[in-house]
């Protein structure tokens, strides 16, 4: 019995969604009374490793080789399976993001697992082995049990949030077999979003829908999200315009999140949009439609017009803000 | 009997809808207010296949039946009746006419690009001094021997201006009365039309409606549609299917209503409770859809007959105008669900019911209904 | 060359969701079944890149794993211009036994590209695709939101967490696609749907697989508390309500 966990870094760096993941990890390890051993792709300094011990990891290990630095499918599940094998790992966890459900899907085969993915919750039952999930995104939840005996999750972020627990972590170098064959994909390009808040780490999102009216009128929700430290969303007719990239839709189709707290700006609250943000832990809805389905579903609202709301909001934050130091 | 659609009508009119909620709605308000032709809409229309549905593969058409048409007008109409009309017109009664009693030299020529929607049809037969009782033409033919020369004025013509190819109903022998009628297919560039400016029309704003002037036209002789004095009968036969389009249309005028109604009183809260919860409100609920689906039932029926080669004319009849009348009272008491909201263009419903009235006009009145469905029950 | 597009059949995205049978099955009564939106995408990417081809792509063909009800999703995606499709007899139980299906249908016919929506709005999922990628022992590019061929050439554009990334790749290989592949599903026109009528839809039995997980139990999101309503004129309102009763900023 022991658990593995894949954690990616981006430049060398971790981040929270991977504490979040060492987290759970030690829950669920503790439940089974087990290790928690974390493997690393790619360069990261030491330094940087032996954070994850601080909220639970025991055993490190790191794979380093200069044609890992960018994500190659194959490549990856072929390493974090040698891994499992190596350590005897009945359990491998992924965060449920972009390289989690890249990867997660063909370690599961490799290893001839049963998956969960998307889990919300620490396992309700380890015998049989269930966890829950969100289904029909976000319209309902579902107990999963999983059959077999080596077992796959991915882990919603935002789920259960970051706890330390520290222990004596001992990093390990692990040397695996690769062939030509694993790296058959050859990443040409990569551009990385830079000095913005990403979607998906985010703990609070501000999201515009087509009552912003103007993809010009997005200054001030860009404003409000600088004051706040949040990433900027938009609802999918916003993107299908092309006021806005697809990466930031969220909604049924587009990214699913669960920030702690959702500013819905100029947003009906079309039932598919409702299905990517209704997780968040609270949502505010300002829109000049008192009628507008959104306000069913947030905690805060105003009936009001969003280009006179947004730049007052922005003011009173700043206010709040500099009033706390 | 059987209530089921099949897969393929089911398909077709998700496809509308898709249309409809996609693309129509967007800019249905703006276009109604601009009384702007819907181009961009006839064009993607055409690509779809919806002009020219119902003509048969062999002309280059959809070969669908009746109902799916129907189906396809009430989706349009839930959201821009007036875009729907432009395809009734073109299917109902031009291309239908043209397939039906068209000679094959007139199929190769008109009915291969209308079943494509390359070319847009329009229906001529009402005068100033009379709707559509097709009995007294003023506008006239006089036969030339190897052509008809045209002079006269036809009113109310939907499509005028999208149109490129018209059927005209013209007296061509004044002393055999509605014997001496006949219908001629036109290319609306021949040289002696002109258009009259755009009507400013209550509703259905965005569907071009001209009056058109014909002087000293002429039309080839083999552009005659059926034997020698058959335009009469054929203009009849014409709207008989007609009907099913315009009832189609008033259908899915008062569906969108109905729909947005029930809609809105789930949103909308009075004392303390939706106003669904309110009985006055629920009660009026019901009644709306009691006649909707009655007006449903007739034009599915209506399209059932024409599709298993029944005569649907009386049933036409009772459908256009039983549709009619219902759009008007549903979307008239959907205004009133909406309140002081209703009464503004932002919600549609005001909209609606300005478009439901024309359907009580146009195409034979409700009154010109009531005489064609008296005349079949009285009959021997 | 061929592609493949693997399709799910998926309620309405405006279905109310409902369970039975004391909340272990999902209630498909009154349901309006669609192609999975991403998947449906797909298929649209998939016929663009056809006729943009010159003739180099010879057939699109869909394939679903499911039971005859599904069959109308897959003659959907034959009238938006598949050329034909494949159904494999069988209820899907779960992401494994749905993968292992279409991967022993591929080892005996083999396609050059593999479409696979990256998630499906029912159960999702997000694990068909690549486990069928590695059942079949293929390169899989996952989150691709572009895809182009210049020639023998394919190129992908993959979202990162925190970017995205131009790849290069040689057939055959597994793309699983999402948001951006193609700006909006095709609706099928009275062509394609009179089309639909004469193209082939194959009906395959199942092999022997077990599956892996199974549901126990749903349960629906608890009610939402009531939505506290602050004035326009009083946004300083809101944010004190945000900083000392939610204690989010």
């Amino acid at each position: 019995m022991s658990l593995l966990v894949y954690t990616e870094n981006w430049d060398g760096k971790f981040k929270k969604l991977s504490f979040e993941l060492i987290t759970y990890a030690r829950k669920v390890a503790d439940q089974l009374g087990t290790e928690v051993s974390v493997v690393s792709i790619g360069n990261v300094a030491d330094d940087e490793l032996l954070k994850l011990g601080s909220y639970g990891a025991d055993k490190i290990l790191k794979v380093e080789d200069d044609r890992l630095n960018v994500l190659i499918n194959r490549a990856y599940s072929s390493i974090i399976t040698q891994v499992a094998d190596n350590i005897n790992a009945d359990i491998v966890l992924f965060a449920h993001n972009f390289s989690g459900k890249a990867i997660a899907p063909r370690v599961a085969v490799k290893l001839k697992a049963g998956a969960v993915t998307g889990v919300t919750n620490v396992p309700s039952s380890l015998d049989p082995f269930t966890v829950k999930k969100m289904v029909f995104t976000n319209k309902a939840y579902a107990d999963v049990i999983v059959k077999s005996s080596k077992k796959v999750l991915t882990l919603f972020q935002n789920s259960l949030g970051v706890e330390e627990n520290p222990k004596p972590a001992a990093i390990e170098v692990f040397t695996p077999k690769l062939d030509d064959d694993d790296f058959k994909t050859k990443v040409t390009e990569t551009k990385k979003i830079t000095g913005k808040v990403l979607l998906t780490d985010a703990e609070v999102v501000v999201s515009g829908g087509r009552g912003m009216k103007n993809p010009d009128n997005w200054k001030p929700l860009e404003e409000l999200a600088e004051v706040l430290g949040a990433a900027t969303a938009c609802s999918r007719p916003v993107s299908d315009e092309g006021w806005r990239p697809h990466e930031e839709h969220v909604g049924q189709t587009g990214k699913i999140i669960a920030p702690n707290l959702y500013f819905a700006l100029g947003i009906s609250g079309a039932i598919q949009h409702l299905g990517g943000v209704s997780s968040s832990k609270h949502i505010v809805a300002v829109n000049t439609d008192k009628d507008a389905p959104i306000f069913e579903s947030a905690d805060y609202g105003i009936v009001g017009d969003v280009h006179k709301v947004l730049p007052e909001l922005v003011s009173k934050i700043k206010e709040l803000k500099a009033s706390q130091g | 009997m059987n209530f089921e659609f099949t897969e393929e009508q089911q398909m077709i009119r998700q496809a509308a809808r898709d249309y409809a909620e996609r693309e129509l709605v967007k800019d249905v308000l703006e276009r109604d207010e601009k009384a702007e032709i819907p181009w961009k809409h006839i064009k993607a229309l055409k690509e779809l296949g919806f002009f020219g549905m119902m003509v048969a593969p062999e002309w280059g058409g959809g070969g669908m039946d009746t109902l799916s048409y129907v189906l396809s007008l009430e989706e349009f109409s839930k959201h821009d009746s007036a875009t729907a009309v432009i395809l009734s017109v073109h299917n109902s009664l031009v291309s239908w006419g043209v397939e039906k009693y068209g000679t094959q030299e007139q199929k190769e020529k008109y009915l291969r690009v209308l079943a494509t929607g390359e070319k847009i049809g329009a229906f001529l037969l009402s005068e100033p001094e009379a709707g559509s009782d097709a009995t007294h033409q003023r506008t006239t033919g006089e036969d030339k021997g190897d052509h008809f020369l045209i002079n006269g004025t036809k009113n109310w013509i939907t499509n005028a201006e999208c149109a490129d190819i018209y059927i005209v109903v013209v007296q061509t022998h004044p002393e055999k009365k509605h014997h001496g009628i006949n219908a001629l297919i036109v290319d609306k560039n021949t040289p002696g039309i002109s258009l009259a400016p755009h009507e400013d029309k209550m509703g259905m704003r965005s569907s071009d409606t001209h009056s058109v002037m014909f002087s000293d036209v002429k039309v080839p002789k083999e552009n005659r549609i059926g034997d020698d004095g058959f335009g009469f009968k054929f203009a009849m036969k014409a709207l008989e299917g007609g009907r099913i389009g315009i009832a189609a249309q008033a259908l899915g005028i008062a569906a969108g209503a109905m729909e947005r109604a029930i809609q809105y009183s789930k949103e909308r809260k009075a004392f303390g409770k939706f106003i669904h919860d309110h009985q006055a409100i629920a009660f009026k609920l019901a009644d709306m859809g009691v006649k909707l689906e009655a007006a449903r039932n007739l034009t599915y029926k209506a399209a059932w007959l024409k599709d298993n080669g029944l005569s649907y004319g009386t049933m036409s009849a009772m459908a256009k105008l039983f549709a009619a009348d219902s759009a008007m009272e549903i979307t008239t008491e959907a205004v009133q669900v909406y309140g002081g909201y209703g009464y503004v263009k932002e919600y549609h419903v005001e909209r609606l019911m300005r478009e439901a009235k024309l359907t009580q006009i146009y195409e034979g009145t409700s009154e010109i209904q009531k005489i064609v469905i008296s005349r079949a029950l009285l009959k021997d | 060359m061929k592609i493949l597009v693997c399709i799910s059949n998926v309620p309405d995205t405006t279905t109310k969701i409902r369970f039975t049978d004391n909340d272990t099955k999902f209630d498909a009564a009154g349901v309006q079944w669609i192609i999975n939106p991403w998947d449906e995408l797909a298929l649209t990417r998939a016929l663009e890149l056809k006729e943009g081809s010159g003739g180099a792509i010879e057939k699109i063909s869909v394939i679903n794993v499911g039971s005859k009800d599904t069959e109308p999703t897959l003659r959907k995606a034959l009238a938006i211009g598949a050329d034909d499709a494949i159904r494999i007899d069988a209820e899907p139980q779960d992401a494994y036994f749905v993968a292992s299906q279409l991967a022993e249908y591929l080892k005996a016919n083999p396609f050059d590209i593999m479409l696979c929506g990256i998630d499906s709005s029912d159960y999702n999922g997000s694990l068909v695709g690549g486990m069928l990628s590695e059942l079949l022992d293929l390169p899989s590019v996952s989150s691709v939101s572009k895809i182009n061929m210049d020639g023998e050439n394919i190129i992908l554009n993959r979202e990162i967490d925190g970017g995205s990334e131009t790849l290069e790749t040689t057939v055959p290989f597994v793309a699983i696609v999402q948001k951006g592949i193609a700006l909006e599903p095709r609706i099928p026109s009275m062509r394609g749907i009179m089309m639909a009528r004469k193209k082939p839809l194959e009906v395959k039995p199942a092999v022997e697989t077990e599956a892996l997980t199974e549901f126990a139990g749903f349960e629906l999101p608890p009610p939402k508390a009531k939505c506290k309503m602050v004035d326009a004129e009083n946004v300083n309102e809101l944010v004190e309500l945000l900083h000392n009763e939610a204690k989010v900023i």
